[in-house]
């Protein structure tokens, strides 16, 4: 049972990596404007004509 | 002249020489229109970012000092088909992006510690009943007090404080049993930890948590959502004003008049503030203030209210000081002492916790002291204690109302009625009786041609597009009927009389008798146009039309068993024929904004629960006084203002909607808390009992919440 002393460590650090994306992503405004990303995916105004 | 347009008041310093301002957008019907919109604004030199929020409709636009005139960027968005609106965004709406965003880490927090505390907590459960360690299930449950400590000092803050607050008020609310039984659960997890127990309670701490959580952000993203729509409806309807400034007229939003200012107000227009006329003739109508459609004559020293329309002649006027204006300040304090009335009910969902706090913290002691009596070690009874707290937290009371107006709200919303007020929803379901203004409620706001099937088509299509050319009301209602919006060249307009111009090699007369030459049999032809082209002539009448639905909405209502009346300010003789078509019997004309109140009054101390639909200056006392109210999106500011929730479109269809929507959420919400009572029925007696594990808690708190959030979805459905 020693490999649980590193494993859930591990298992935790990830989940804390995802809960840091998450409030970064928050503070960031990703979720401002939720229906206009759905949108703006669509445009290519990357694309040279 | 073209006169230049002031908006200096919204363009706030943005840092680094740059200008910022924000525009609620009308008229964007699909994704395209995010790249259109930015790239017409980017279009223009100096403008260093321009971001359309589409989920808002509101466009920041940033530009360099200088480089360019806000009204320019008005210009840019009317060219492309847009109209953008300036506004400046309200405090409490930053205050509550701030706390939305605090309640979404809370839950973000609460999420996770959650996740994996029950990750923890699964393993330890099924090595319960197999062959997990002692040393192991220390070490599990030491990892879960690491995670759900510091988790629950973070995301708990919401409940710590408002509990906190209340106990130093010396009341009692529900955030105080819920703050006891985290506290509580976690402090004796602790020291079950330390003492090598084999049940630890830190997952049902921080479900608890959770699910309140997700409840309260519900909650408050729909309140927030209608304070959005409500704040961009302000900037649609904010209007410009021409101001005298020295001897030249510039075009000043509205909002940045102030007394004293001298305004020019022109035919056909509205008039923005309330003021005394310094100069000219003209007639005005006051159907938004008064409900009254007969037009008054008004010259100079006579008093006007924001909100009428001039219709014949230029006027001047000085803009009376705030609160100077008699008739405002009259409604204003009606208003403040029907509102007082009106908060005085409960809603459902407080009269519920306010119930439901006492009995808690009774059934939490009553276990306690129970078993001590029945000869349980204290450890043991203080353990069955904290479990009844926390089962009987109300996790599925909590979501079972907030996610209901969620779902009800969108519905709604999709009906084209916006909500003011979160428990506006709960009111509108307990309506028995219907009160109808009848200007610009059960008519449309604007008129209308009344004799169309008496006119020659030709000749009707002729006058209308002749009446695009003026900007008199009359006309402007005759070209609602013009199926080719193109004007007539060198139309010309004689002020006062009509318009005239070259058709077919024929002169088109369009206007007064007079001016028509027409001999006009109808003698109270207030407001009749004639038209003349040629040796033909038509004489067309205008006036105000029922919504196109009235008749089958109204017909709907009465099916549902309510019951319809109309109060209107407008002559008995106007109300009448409105309400013989509808076939309401129950209808009073000339009433004052005092009258209705008294009625309403009258009706609801006879048990009526009152829906008010109105839309004048002088419905909003009215609307106040009423049990739940209605306004459509044409009604004056004032009374949008009280309206509990607003329709948009021509039709009256929204009114039933609402009412449909209303009662299948209102059924719902009753059926959720029958859920959470049953829910606790159940768990309950097992808790006291001494019964319950932390799976026992873990399942009936997420099996319960799950079942009120899946059962609240089915507010969401069509109406018939």
């Amino acid at each position: 049972m020693n490999v649980l002393i590193y494993l859930v460590p591990t298992a935790l650090g990830l989940g804390l990596l995802g809960l840091f994306a998450f409030l970064w992503a928050l503070r960031n405004g990703q979720y401002s404007d939720v229906d206009g990303a759905a949108l703006r995916i669509l445009s290519d105004d990357d694309i040279e004509h | 002249m073209t006169e230049a347009l002031d908006l200096s008041l919204y363009a706030k310093p943005a840092g680094e020489g740059t200008l910022g301002m924000e525009l609620a957008v009308e008229g964007i019907a699909c994704g395209a229109c995010i790249d259109r919109i930015e790239n017409a604004v980017k279009s223009l030199p100096g403008v260093r970012e321009a971001r359309l929020n589409y989920t808002n409709r509101r466009l920041h636009v940033a530009w360099a000092d200088g480089a360019v005139q806000p009204a320019q960027i008005l210009k840019v968005l009317e060219a492309s088909g847009y109209h953008g609106h300036p506004f400046v965004p309200l405090r409490a709406e930053k205050d509550e992006a701030a706390e939305a965003r605090r309640l979404t880490r809370c839950l973000a927090v609460a999420g996770f510690a959650a996740m994996n505390v029950m990750l923890l907590s699964v393993s330890v459960w099924s090595g319960n009943v197999t062959d997990i360690t002692p040393e192991t299930r220390d070490f599990f449950h030491w990892a879960s007090a690491l995670i759900a400590l510091p988790a629950a000092a973070y995301a708990g803050r919401p409940f710590f404080a408002r509990a906190w607050r209340a106990l130093r008020s010396r009341a009692l609310n529900m955030d105080v049993p819920i703050s006891l039984g985290v506290i509580l659960a976690l402090g004796m997890s602790l020291v079950e930890t330390a003492n090598h127990a084999k049940h630890a309670y830190f997952d049902s701490a921080i479900m608890l948590l959770f699910f309140l959580l997700v409840g309260r952000a519900l909650d408050h993203a729909m309140r927030r959502k209608t304070r959005a729509v409500a704040g961009n409806l302000a900037a649609l309807k904010g209007q410009s004003a021409h101001r005298f400034a020295g001897g030249e007229l510039t075009s000043v939003p509205v909002a940045a008049l102030q007394g004293g200012d001298r305004i020019l107000v022109k035919p056909g227009e509205r008039v923005p503030a309330d003021g005394t006329i310094l100069g000219g003739n003209s007639e005005i109508d006051e159907s938004l203030i008064t409900g009254e459609t007969v037009r008054r004559k008004v010259a100079s020293g006579a008093t006007v209210y924001a909100g009428s329309v001039n219709y014949s002649g230029a006027l001047t006027l000085k803009v009376a000081v705030a609160g100077g204006a008699s008739l405002i300040d009259e409604i204003e304090k009606l208003l403040e002492k029907a509102a007082s009335a009106k908060s005085r009910a409960m809603r459902l969902a407080d009269r519920a916790s306010r119930i439901y706090a006492p009995v808690v913290h009774l059934t939490a002691a009553l276990t306690l002291a129970g078993w001590l009596i029945a000869g349980a070690s204290l450890h043991d009874a203080l353990v069955t204690a904290i479990a009844v707290l926390i089962i009987t937290c109300p996790c599925a009371l909590a979501l079972a109302i907030p996610a209901v107006q969620v779902v009800a709200s969108g519905a709604l919303f999709r009906a084209s009625v916006i909500l003011n007020i979160g428990d506006a929803v709960e009111r509108l379901a307990e309506v028995d009786t219907i009160v109808f203004d009848k200007t610009g409620t059960l008519t449309l706001p604007e008129p209308r041609v009344a004799n169309i099937a008496a006119l020659d088509p030709g000749l009707l299509q002729m006058a209308a597009r002749l009446a695009l050319s003026s900007s008199h009301p009359l006309a402007v209602a005759l070209s609602r009927e013009a199926e080719m919006h193109v004007v007539f060249g060198g139309a010309v307009e004689e002020p006062g009389h009509g318009v005239r111009a070259i058709i077919n090699g024929i002169e088109a007369r369009l206007g007064s008798p007079e001016f028509c030459d027409v001999v006009s049999e109808n003698t109270s032809s207030a407001s009749a146009v004639c038209f003349r082209h040629g040796k033909r002539f038509e004489v067309i009448t205008i006036s105000q039309k029922l919504r196109s639905d009235a008749v089958d909405v109204v017909k709907s209502l009465r099916e549902r068993g309510l019951a319809l009346r109309i109060l209107s300010g407008d002559r008995p003789e106007a109300v009448a024929p409105i309400a013989l078509a509808l076939g309401i019997e129950s209808w009073q004309g000339g009433m004052k904004p005092a009258d209705k109140i008294r009625r309403i009054e009258e009706w609801k101390a006879g048990g009526g629960r009152v829906l008010m639909v109105g839309d004048g200056l002088n419905d909003a006392p009215s609307l106040a006084a009423a049990y739940v109210s209605l306004s459509p999106i044409s009604a004056n500011d004032v009374t949008q203002a009280r309206a509990d929730a607003v329709f948009l479109g021509e039709r009256l269809r929204p009114v039933l909607d609402s009412v449909v929507i209303a009662r299948r959420a209102r059924g719902l919400m009753t059926q959720n808390l029958w859920i959470a009572a049953i829910y606790n029925a159940i768990a309950v007696p097992i808790a006291i009992g001494g019964a319950v594990t932390p799976l026992i808690a873990a399942l009936a708190m997420s099996g319960s919440s799950l079942l009120v959030t899946l059962n609240a979805l089915r507010a969401g459905g069509r109406t018939p």
